[in-house]
């Protein structure tokens, strides 16, 4: 490979990429902990119709999501006069609803796990519900929200159509990798979507791989 | 009793003469689709071939003929990838030609005035304009090259807001994400009237022609068929109302 591996512009979407996968993560972990919370133990008649909300980014095609969000974003949309299309924060917004089941369902799963007796006992101890959730449920869950922070991650990274929608291909701004993926393929520029391409497999990988070797040593260690 | 027979004589002699009824596959950029469905109608009744449109960005089309996709016909949204899977021995030699020429328009739904394009995009008061990608869609390049032209292209780089291709461009209008754009006049027309607005046709000569190019990549009496149908004096009125310039328009 000739030159530098990644021109200027293809290390600014990675950059940007990178950042946008971190808030995401970030911010769902922060949401989805409560909701997950709730999904584990309510025993509410709405459980089923949010728990089927919170899993429809994993069925419905991105594009449709992404369409959605623009029309939702335009002037006579929910969320009209805030601006957010073409912007960061519109994309962050979007990669929110995109990867919300990849956080959202780990973390529930963990929570489920925990049982009620642990926290029976640390209440009868006196702790309270705060202590109860430092001292309890977050240690017990932690295998749960390194899975939820790392699919998450790992989601908002090969996120495409969704961003393709709302994006606007701004440097900087929302041209995320996959973004400028496709637009050296589109442009028949393949060597440098070679170059991109290989760098986002790698990464994916290393992440993934990353999840199961933690989870191999966890099994040993039990 | 004479005359039935001859007829019969002749439907059985005709017969074996008539092309069967086949299919042309066809992969055409997406601006066009909507004409080529229209145009495909026509060709059906009067020939009885099937025409199967894949619409989709010239990009995309291209790296999929040049990996053995099975299209008889390439409608591109340029004339360098057709002139590009030509050089490269893809299609047949010589068959390509120009099949439609886009008209580029300045489309501001909500503007009051449209009288002069250049004005309203100097002035300032638009947030947004969309275009198509420059890199990668000619409607885009097109636009570039009539912003550069004005003297606005970099004054107005925060503004711009880019579609991998002009239907994407024109979606960010359409939504009214963007307060205006520089889109194919064609896409306007096909547009809902009561949600047209305002829109000025970009004078032809600001900017680089974009000629639409055809390639045929198989022959076969049907697609040969298509080919002579698209460039008939009635195909050419039909492209001419979808909003584009035709071969042997002044």
């Amino acid at each position: 490979m000739s030159g530098e591996w990644l021109s200027p512009g293809d290390l600014q979407a990675l950059w940007l990429t990178l950042r946008l996968a971190a808030f995401t993560t970030l911010l769902l972990l922060i949401f989805g902990t409560p909701l997950a919370w709730w999904l584990a133990r309510s025993h509410s008649r709405w459980r089923a119709p949010v728990e089927a909300l919170v899993a429809l980014p994993l069925v419905l095609p991105p594009t449709v999501l992404g369409f959605y969000l623009l029309l939702a974003m335009g002037p006579q949309g929910p969320l009209a006069g805030l601006s957010l299309a073409f912007t960061f924060t519109g994309l962050l917004l979007g990669s929110m609803v995109y990867s919300l089941p990849f956080v959202v369902q780990p973390l529930r799963d963990a929570f489920a796990a925990i049982g009620e007796q642990p926290l029976e006992s640390a209440a009868c101890l006196g702790a309270t519900p705060f202590e109860r959730f430092r001292h309890v449920v977050l240690p017990m869950a932690r295998p749960g929200y390194v899975t939820a922070a790392v699919l998450g991650f790992a989601h908002t990274l090969g996120e495409f159509g969704v961003v393709l929608m709302i994006g606007g291909n701004i440097p900087g701004e929302t041209r995320v990798l996959s973004i400028a993926v496709y637009e050296h393929v589109e442009a028949l520029d393949y060597a440098n979507a070679h170059s991109l391409s290989a760098g986002l497999l790698l990464l994916s990988f290393v992440l993934l791989l990353l999840v199961y070797t933690s989870r191999v040593r966890r099994r040993h260690a039990v | 009793m004479l005359s039935v027979r001859r007829v019969l004589l002749f439907v059985l002699l005709s017969a074996p003469l008539a092309v069967p009824a086949a299919d042309v596959r066809v992969a055409v950029a997406s601006n066009f689709a909507p004409t080529l469905k229209r145009l495909a109608a026509d060709f059906t009744a009067q020939t009885g071939h099937r025409v199967l449109i894949s619409s989709g960005s010239t990009g995309k089309h291209y790296a999929q003929i040049r990996n053995g996709a099975r299209f008889d016909l390439f409608m591109a949204a340029d004339s360098e990838r057709p002139a590009l899977l030509e050089r490269e021995g893809i299609g047949v030699a010589g068959s390509r030609f120009v099949y439609a020429e886009g008209r580029l328009v300045l489309w501001a739904p909500a503007a009051a005035s449209l009288a002069n394009p250049r004005d309203l995009l100097a002035s300032g008061t638009l947030t947004r304009l969309a275009i198509a990608n420059p890199r990668l869609a000619p409607y885009g390049l097109a636009a570039r090259e009539l912003l550069s032209g004005w003297g606005l292209w970099q004054g107005l780089q925060g503004r711009l807001v880019r579609g991998e291709n002009v239907g994407q461009a024109f979606q960010f209008v359409a939504t009214g994400n963007a307060p205006a754009g520089l889109v194919a006049l064609s896409q306007v027309l096909e547009h809902d009237a009561s949600a047209r607005g305002a829109y000025q046709v970009i004078e032809a000569g600001l900017h680089p022609p974009i000629r639409q190019q055809a390639l045929l990549l198989h022959r076969s009496p049907a697609a040969e068929a298509l080919v002579r149908f698209l460039k008939g004096a009635p195909a050419l009125a039909t492209i001419r109302t979808a909003g584009y310039a035709v071969p042997g328009d002044a």
